[in-house]
């Protein structure tokens, strides 16, 4: 039981950083439903190499799907090249035919013996431990972790490999073919990638929850840094992170480990929408409010200090004064003037305020920095 | 022939037919305007993302009436439109990788809500694992029924606001400036779509929903320039499409009828896209050759 465990755990480890790897470049060169299609495409694919295979042979698989992914990429260009049809179209049009075409075929020739369609869907990493590789009557243990383990060797090789290559055509083809880089040849290399990963992930997650291991974590990513390498290195360990998560979640439930894994990975993503340090929603809003708060203190020391010691000071410094004078809500006035007080810039004494000296010297700063301060300034901030 | 008149006198048939033919209809008017607005894969991602809320729904009503899942897909599918259009508006992430994201994350907590379900109740007793697939098959008078309430309501809407759709379609921004709402009739126009999917879950499935928006509509484009007879093409090749694919599926054992509904929307695509007048890549290439052949005199 633990060992079985253990190795679903692991084949689902093996999937997300095998996907992910790759993940980055999809979501940078936005080919991500392109990705999409293509895990869906290779199903006939498969099949077909399963039926001239005569059962499940992970080689003739392999290389049905390499050639249904082909196909696909092939002819999406070839109608989008038409003008005929517009980009999301053409996809929208292709992989649903492959995947009839598989499916088709699933339920024709191979009904509940080798494939079934809601295995197509989401996979049996259930059954990974059971499944295993004997050569020569020699147990080498389960066969989803030697397959996988080999298509993240291999991704990892042609993601180092050729690093610098992936980067430039994504970031500036123009430029990777001024310097004799095919960007065409750098994409193409890429989506065979992908239709191999996708053929290696099929058994273990089927062909709809592959583009979530690619995508998802690798968008996490994108959130969380601005560097290529570092966010090759997140998304792999968000992937591992969420493969690890989701089968606690489906162990507890009893449901889908591969719905569950991927689920979790889009957690993680709905995590970094929001809390992301640099791109987060929530953070961003925060970020402004801090922004119009600090301006509305600066506005407010400024306007004391313009009215300090002139005949009509006490008038001035009013609390209620102030709403008007500056054009505030009479509940932002006072969080402002609560802030204001906490920083101890100013201070309260029977309704009127009086600056401090931090309050003065902040006043004298961003006075010597901003123009007249007005309400307007609040307006204009960002 | 035979095929053509048990159509008439199968009762079974008879619904498979009319159902499939009723979503080739309602999802090929529909999805012109998708399709016109750049937006064919927006209805593949709603579809996926409806299964989460059809799960939901079942496991909070434990009722199967479709007006119920319909709410319940029709809820995810809102969340999931508005969850694409805050990605794209607030992150670098592209819209191609926001469809992506939402599509698959949808999806894969559905198959958890699903495989949740059949493992607690006794095997498949809920039926909700057809939606994957589609139950053409299994299309009984009473489906066929609501099918045409929901599809009648959803182009009467159509026709309702056809000139608005149009102007939507076409040019949104001057629609803004004449003082229509865009929002409120790109809102309308998603819920609608929403209407279509759930038509088209019970009888093509979640996955290969997306052609049935988009096929018809590109196959009638390639004929026409004009809107009108556009919607009305699409809507013959959507209902010939599952018309066939049912009297398919019907002539041997063993052949599921949605993945047929699709073969034969593609035929109508390629058919189309070849030998449709003016448009037509054969003509196309025939005129090229001509010209080559007489500049080389």
């Amino acid at each position: 039981m633990t060992t079985a465990i253990f190795v679903i755990v692991l084949t689902g480890a093996l999937v997300a950083a095998a996907c992910a790897l790759l993940g980055s470049f999809l979501v940078l060169r936005r080919m991500a439903m392109l990705a999409d299609a293509i895990s869906h495409a290779i199903l006939p694919g498969i099949v077909a190499g399963y039926f001239f295979a005569q059962g499940p042979n992970l080689l003739a698989g392999f290389a049905g799907a390499a050639l249904a992914a082909a196909v696909t990429v092939a002819v999406v260009e070839a109608l989008q090249n038409t003008r005929r049809v517009g980009g999301e179209s053409a996809i929208g049009i292709v992989f649903p035919a492959m995947f009839a075409l598989g499916t088709f075929f699933v339920s024709k020739y191979f009904a509940n013996v080798h494939l079934d369609n809601d295995a197509v869907l989401y996979g049996n990493i259930e059954f990974a431990a059971f499944d295993v590789l004997i050569i020569n009557g020699v147990n080498w243990g389960p066969q989803s972790l030697w397959v996988l383990g080999a298509l993240c060797v291999v991704n990892l090789l042609f993601v180092v490999l050729f690093f610098k290559e992936l980067k430039l055509a994504t970031f500036d083809p123009g430029l990777a073919a001024a310097l004799g880089f095919s960007p065409a040849l750098i994409h193409y290399a890429l989506m065979t990638m992908v239709s191999i990963t996708a053929v290696g992930a099929f058994t273990a997650v089927g062909a709809v929850l592959v583009v979530a291991f690619m995508i998802v974590p690798a968008a996490t990513a994108y959130l969380l840094t601005d560097d290529l390498r570092r966010m090759i290195a997140i998304a792999v360990s968000v992937g591992i992170l969420s493969a690890a998560g989701g089968f606690v979640v489906a162990f507890i439930f009893d449901a889908s480990v591969a719905g569950a894994m991927a689920t979790m990975a889009g957690i993680c993503f709905l995590l970094a929408l929001l809390f992301s340090p640099s791109h987060g929603l929530v953070t961003r809003f925060k970020r402004l409010r801090r922004q119009r708060m600090r301006l509305a203190m600066e506005n407010l020391v400024v306007h004391l200090l313009n009215h300090e010691h002139v005949a009509y000071e006490e008038h001035e410094a009013e609390v209620n004064h102030l709403s008007s004078e500056l054009r505030w809500q009479t509940g932002f006035a006072r969080r402002v003037i609560g802030l204001a007080q906490r920083a101890q810039l100013v201070q309260l004494t029977d309704g009127h305020l009086a600056l401090t000296d931090a309050g003065r010297e902040l006043a004298r700063r961003a006075a010597a920095t901003t123009v007249e301060p007005s309400s307007d300034l609040l307006a204009a901030s960002p | 022939m035979g095929g053509l008149i048990e159509l008439f006198t199968d009762y079974t048939l008879r619904n498979v037919a009319l159902g499939s033919a009723l979503l080739g209809v309602v999802s090929g008017v529909l999805g012109c305007f998708a399709v016109l607005r750049r937006q064919g894969l927006l209805g593949d991602a709603l579809a996926h993302a409806a299964l989460p809320g059809i799960c939901l729904a079942y496991l909070l009503t434990a009722s199967k009436t479709p007006v119920v899942l319909l709410l319940g897909a029709a809820v995810a599918g809102w969340l999931a439109t508005l969850l694409i259009l805050q990605i794209v508006k607030h992150t670098r992430i592209s819209e191609d990788g926001a469809l992506g994201i939402v599509l698959s994350t949808f999806f894969a907590f559905g198959i958890v809500l699903l495989t949740f379900i059949t493992k607690r109740s006794d095997a498949h007793q809920s039926g909700l694992d057809k939606f994957l697939f589609g139950q053409a098959a299994t299309l009984v008078e009473e489906h066929v029924i609501t099918m045409a309430a929901l599809g009648g309501a959803a182009l009467g809407m159509v026709a309702l606001l056809y000139k608005e759709f149009k102007l939507l379609a076409f040019d949104a921004p001057f629609a803004a400036s004449l003082g229509f709402d865009t929002n409120v009739l790109s809102v309308l126009l998603t819920s609608l779509i929403v209407i279509a999917i759930v038509i088209g879950l019970q009888t093509v499935g979640v996955v290969l929903m997306a052609a049935m928006l988009i096929g018809p509509a590109v196959a009638a484009r390639q004929w026409t320039d004009r809107l009108g007879v556009m919607i009305i093409l699409a809507a013959l090749f959507g209902a010939g499409a599952g018309v066939a694919g049912a009297l398919i599926s019907v002539s041997d054992k063993g052949i599921p009828t949605g993945p047929m509904i699709i073969l034969s929307l593609t035929v109508i695509v390629l058919c189309s896209l070849f030998f449709a007048p003016a448009r037509g890549l054969v003509w196309d290439a025939l005129r090229r050759t001509r010209q080559r052949a007489a500049l080389a005199k």
